[in-house]
């Protein structure tokens, strides 16, 4: 088959579990995590794509790739349902001297190296699908063509304290990168890595190729390939974002950063129509506010019907709240139903579940006093919680209880 | 038992506008909003595509820009296919075809097309129906008795003015249509035609080419009433929900309908979907301080302040202090902060500035026209 060059192609590595989230992640990637009201954590990696001009997105998958495949579909959503191009998804696979899972990042580029080279692309855009942001990564590419790099890595400023969490580099004014640490516990820098790398193929191809013999290396972006580039002092370029950006790897951070589409202050616009989230949409008719409805706060997806009292909560599409139930600071995954005077706070529900009648789930802080005991109640997907059972906070359920 | 893949669907995209003027001013009466997010055919299209139909036509005649921008390229529908799939059939699509008159003249322009397609049976319907309806027992139904035409039809209590504009039908025991009333001015319980027809395909191009030659353009008048004697004609009852828009008044009552839980269940149904464009909008927010009773509110609405017994589009901002109460109001309009709007419609794009009251009563419900900034 011949394939039409394509000055640029994106790899997606979202194939990684997201153990941090747990009951979450149980029967899904951690890419499939739904999150804002109606998305799931890929869309925005792979809408950031589509915006900037990338038609060719190959997404990594491995760990419970069913829901994501699914989900992915044939691009359509995304408009990467392209003659040329498009989105394929890419999960291991058998050859003839021996099968292998993907053994780390850079692994699972260098498995698929022939994909790449199909398309035969200037540069890789190389993504995770953990984050939720909204990039130009078009730009990015732009700045690693202008400044003749061979890698540049996009970079965010965090707060000092936080930096040790993270993939540090430190810079030069003209940018240039000329250390890299990978979570320092005295960083030297607070300039983090998000994980987003522009490659010049052909050089990213024979670091893959000698890393992939290196029988020592672990196979990984941020442990291997970059301190070998640096190490053989590559042009290593850090491209500079200071937009909205949160790691969603924790329930913690899931939370808060569900609770971000809420707060009118946070700079991440999902209505903005010069740059779109695309999503896989449910086919269901709008939402139903019933007469008894109290909804203040909150965002509220097509297919829910409300009859509750609904406060700062994102409720996904085809939620139902019965008379009497109370759902506060929580997020209530796709279809889950809340039944007749359950109470949900500051907890994550997950996809179809069925919260029993006068249940409870979460709890506020302020009425616990040791805080050390507090935290985001956590229903696992498809979990039936019987009437009146409690979940405590911290909970993590993903049996019904 | 006939595979429902043996099936054409055709749509006509045009028809009872003028019962209708000021919603179908700048668009077709198939791309009239409806129900907070979808257009009127997504109705009769949603059912075929549910009832296992693969191939549609739809039929325009003008003003239908709004309506190909819809349905694009059908993959909502699930009808971007390699074979048969989803086809817009504008006039003078073929040699000798033009503006057509009626039903008549129409299916000759699409003549070509209802050929090709090469299945055993057509449906055809119009854009003026709300219901959710499987086409499968009408196949069967005409089918196991022989028909050559069957209408479907449902029973209801309507008014002169109302009859006025509808096609009614005498239906014997055995389902025989005996008499067909072309728009009588007469009130009661009836038997109305839902503009809905299934023929053989076969007997559909003989019927067409036959008017075309006798200069006949309508289905109602030519075929239904002079050749009921000629041909077997049968009535199929609908026993579903259905409301059929033929003027303001209805398009108001249809809307506030299906907020009602039962009738949004039947016509939503899960299982069976009524589908639409979609348009990637997040999901509405609501504000501090706001309050929603009783209403349907589509993705992309901002609520600031008060809405009650309503249909919000999508993106409709509703303003800190504003009310909204027993109104439709059409996507991306904006009722500014402590405007009110009552017993009213707006349709797309329309914003309510500062402090304005609109008031019309439910009866005959005020509309504001496209665009405009009150």
């Amino acid at each position: 088959m011949n394939h039409i060059k394509k000055e640029c192609v994106a790899m997606l590595l979202a194939g990684g579990q997201g153990s941090r989230l747990y009951a979450l992640t149980q029967d899904m990637a951690k890419p499939a995590v739904p999150y804002g009201g109606k998305y799931r954590i890929i869309d925005f990696p792979l809408s950031n794509c589509v915006n900037s001009g990338i038609d060719t997105v190959g997404v990594l998958t491995q760990y419970q790739p069913m829901v994501l495949n699914e989900y992915i579909g044939n691009g359509q959503p995304w408009g990467l349902n392209r003659a040329h191009g498009g989105v394929h998804v890419l999960p291991p696979y058998e050859t003839a001297s021996g099968k292998s899972w993907y053994s780390g990042t850079a692994n699972a580029i260098y498995q698929n190296i022939s994909f790449v080279d199909r398309y035969n692309p200037e540069y890789v855009v190389i993504l995770s699908g953990d984050h939720i942001y909204k990039m130009n990564y078009g730009k990015m590419v732009d700045f690693h063509k202008q400044t003749e790099a061979d890698a540049t890595i996009a970079v965010l400023e965090v707060p000092w304290e936080e930096a040790s969490r993270f993939g540090i580099m430190s810079a030069n004014a003209d940018g240039s990168i000329y250390e890299f640490a990978e979570k320092p516990k005295e960083p030297k820098s607070n300039l983090a890595s998000m994980g987003i790398y522009v490659f010049t193929w052909s050089k990213l191809r024979k670091y893959l190729i000698d890393n992939e013999n290196d029988t020592d290396a672990t196979k990984d972006f941020g442990k291997n390939i970059i301190p070998s580039m640096l190490d053989n002092k590559e042009k290593m370029m850090a491209y500079h974002f200071d937009g909205y950006w949160k790691d969603v790897g924790t329930i913690d951070s899931l939370w808060e950063a569900n609770m971000d589409v809420l707060d009118p202050k946070v700079p991440l616009d999902l209505l903005d129509d010069s740059w779109k989230i695309y999503s896989r949409n449910p086919v269901m008719p709008p939402h139903y506010a019933g007469a008894s409805s109290r909804i203040e706060n909150s965002m509220i997806a097509e297919g829910c019907e409300i009859n509750g009292m609904i406060d700062f909560s994102v409720l996904f599409a085809g939620v139902t709240v019965e008379e009497g139930a109370i759902v506060r600071d929580s997020i209530i995954m796709p279809n889950s139903v809340i039944k007749k005077g359950a109470v949900i706070e500051y907890a994550i529900v997950g996809e179809d579940c069925v919260i029993g009648e006068g249940a409870h789930i979460g709890e506020r802080p302020e009425l616990i006093e040791d805080k050390s005991q507090w935290g985001v109640a956590v229903i696992g997907h498809h979990v039936n919680v019987s009437d009146k059972a409690v979940a405590p906070p911290k909970a993590m359920i993903s049996k019904d209880i | 038992m006939a595979g429902m893949a043996n099936v054409l669907g055709l749509i006509f995209a045009n028809m009872h506008e003028q019962t209708l003027p000021e919603l179908t001013k700048a668009r077709a009466m198939a791309s009239v909003p409806f129900g907070s997010k979808y257009r009127l055919i997504d109705f009769p299209l949603s059912s075929m595509v549910n009832s296992g139909i693969t191939q549609v036509g739809i039929i325009t005649k003008q003003n239908y820009y709004s309506l190909m921008n819809h349905l694009g390229m059908g993959s909502e529908w699930d009808l971007a296919r390699k074979t048969g799939g989803l086809h817009i059939l504008p006039p003078y699509g073929r040699e000798g075809s033009g503006m057509y008159r009626g039903r008549m003249e129409a299916l000759s322009g699409a003549l070509e097309f209802i050929q090709e397609s090469n299945t055993e049976y057509v449906v055809m319907a119009d854009s003026n129906v709300i219901a959710n309806m499987d086409i499968k027992p009408i196949i069967d139904f005409h089918d196991k008795n022989g028909a050559d035409i069957t209408c479907v039809y449902g029973r209801g209590v309507y008014t002169a003015e109302r009859a006025a504009v509808q096609t009614v039908l005498c239906v014997n025991e055995d389902n025989t249509v005996y008499d067909v009333l072309a728009r009588p001015a007469m009130s009661g319980e009836m038997n109305v035609a839902l503009n809905i027809y299934v023929m053989r395909r076969r007997f559909l191009e003989d019927i067409i080419r036959e008017s075309l030659c006798r200069s006949l353009y309508s289905f109602e008048t030519d075929i239904l009433q002079h050749k009921l004697h000629d041909y077997k004609i049968m009535g199929y009852k609908y026993e579903g929900y259905f409301e059929i828009i033929d003027s303001m008044k209805t398009y108001y009552k249809a809307t506030m309908d299906i907020k009602n839980r039962d009738i949004c269940r039947e016509v939503f149904s899960l299982k069976k979907p009524i589908y639409t464009k979609v348009r990637d909008v997040a999901p509405a927010k609501y504000g501090i301080d706001c309050s929603v009773k009783d209403s349907l509110i589509a993705d992309g609405c901002i609520i600031e302040g008060t809405v009650e017994n309503s249909v919000l589009f999508r993106g409709v901002k509703v303003g800190k202090g504003a009310v909204i109460k027993n109104s439709i109001v059409m996507q991306g309009a904006v009722i500014e902060e402590k405007a009110s709007f009552i017993d009213a419609i707006a349709d797309k794009e329309v914003t309510i500035t500062k402090n304005r009251a609109i008031t019309g009563t439910i009866d005959y419900p005020v509309y504001i026209t496209k665009g405009a900034v009150v």
